[in-house]
């Protein structure tokens, strides 16, 4: 060898060899609300076996994985759950959208169904299909992993760019009619903390140690 | 009238006998009996069936919005879904509601099955249970101000599903 180099010993870079490791282990966190999430478990499962591709082990505690799948729709009430979740998962993380509902709320156009969870978190590949095929998950995550391999960064450096939202421009809600406070990501449980509208009909529930508890 | 089934007639002629005028109408299609009821009797029609005639299963506690509805008189309706376990006979009590008073006594104390589906109409419609243990809302968030099945609320609502933090990258 030219350089004096032994056999066996390559020269690469730190980048490069970080992301060889990270995109052939994704670790996936499945948030499976709908079913989707029944396409998720076909593609684990083994006539699919997403562990060819090093992204088998699901884990259900967001601090053990990086690879958060979106499957399904999610409402009001789960959004803050979802970036609760998003938010205790370590760096570096990536986020699949998977099927319609996920990536534009699908044919729930309704009140109560967030329309694309890239609203509000940030999507790294999204899945169309309803639900999609385990073909396209799988597709999906090989379209992550050339991704983590082109653009990654040891020290995950590549997301500090990313200041402003990926997804659709943000919608207004109208002011005097809309709720004040859905959404509060940090604490998620929020039910007895804010101040309810006063019952029509002045009713008093059976419980006034609940009531008192709300007031303090 | 006359293709209510034997039993059930006695039931109706017992109550048209004890209630009278609150009885506002019976009628039935095909196998559904139906018994509209006015607001200030309900509970009692209710407590009779269910003490006396023994319905002792509440199916359902729904709401209709009769807003924009063709001929209809009076805005909300309150349908009990009544089952009696051993002769199998089913009855459907209807009352009607208007604005601003939507409150009906609740009848949580007749079938505990009232809690979840009063407090489901309370979350949806609007309408006030009187007498519920805890009348709170049951599907949507508690921080909700609408009601979102009636028809004066649109169907996408007022913006409530775009009102959250939005997370970018960079920050997470």
């Amino acid at each position: 060898m030219a350089l004096g180099i032994p056999e066996n010993v390559f020269l690469s870079r730190l980048d490069a060899l970080a992301n060889w490791v990270r995109k052939n282990s994704l670790w996936p966190m499945p948030f499976a609300t709908a079913c989707c999430g029944i396409e998720l478990m076909a593609t684990g499962a083994s006539r699919h076996d997403i562990a060819r591709f090093g992204a088998e082990v699901m884990r259900f505690s967001p601090r053990q994985c990086d690879l958060m799948i979106v499957a399904g729709r999610v409402v009001m009430k789960m959004l803050p759950v979802l970036q609760r979740i998003w938010l205790q998962m370590p760096e570096p993380k990536w986020c699949i959208s998977m099927g319609a509902c996920a990536c534009s709320g699908g044919v729930f156009d309704t009140y109560a169904v967030v329309q694309g969870v890239d609203r509000f978190i940030p999507v790294d590949v999204y899945v169309p299909g309803c639900p999609p095929r385990p073909e396209q998950l799988t597709a999906s995550v090989i379209a992550l992993q050339e991704r983590i391999e082109r653009t990654g960064t040891l020290t995950g450096r590549e997301f500090a760019q990313r200041i402003t939202s990926d997804g659709p421009p943000v919608v207004q809600p109208l002011p005097d009619k809309a709720i004040v406070a859905p959404g509060d990501a940090l604490t998620s449980t929020r039910l007895w903390q804010v101040d309810l509208p006063p019952l029509p009909g002045g009713v008093k529930t059976a419980f006034p140690e609940l009531e008192e508890d709300q007031d303090s | 009238m006359s293709d209510v089934t034997g039993d059930l007639q006695n039931i109706l002629s017992a109550l048209a006998e004890r209630f009278g005028q609150t009885l506002r109408s019976i009628s039935s299609f095909r196998d559904n009996t139906r018994l509209e009821v006015s607001r200030d009797r309900i509970y009692d029609v209710l407590q009779t069936l269910r003490r006396e005639f023994g319905f002792d299963m509440l199916i359902d506690v729904t709401a209709v919005d009769y807003l924009y509805y063709p001929n209809a008189r009076d805005r909300f309706a309150v349908i009990y879904c009544l089952l009696n376990v051993t002769t199998g006979q089913r009855l459907v009590v209807k009352t009607y509601l208007n604005e601003p008073d939507l409150v009906l006594p609740s009848v949580f104390s007749l079938w505990k099955s009232a809690d979840w589906l009063e407090r489901e109409v309370y979350d949806m419609f609007g309408i006030v249970f009187e007498g519920h243990p805890n009348l709170k809302r049951i599907l949507m968030p508690q921080e909700f101000t609408a009601f979102p099945l009636r028809k004066d609320y649109p169907l996408r609502g007022f913006g409530e599903r775009h009102n959250f933090p939005v997370i970018t990258r960079a920050e997470s």
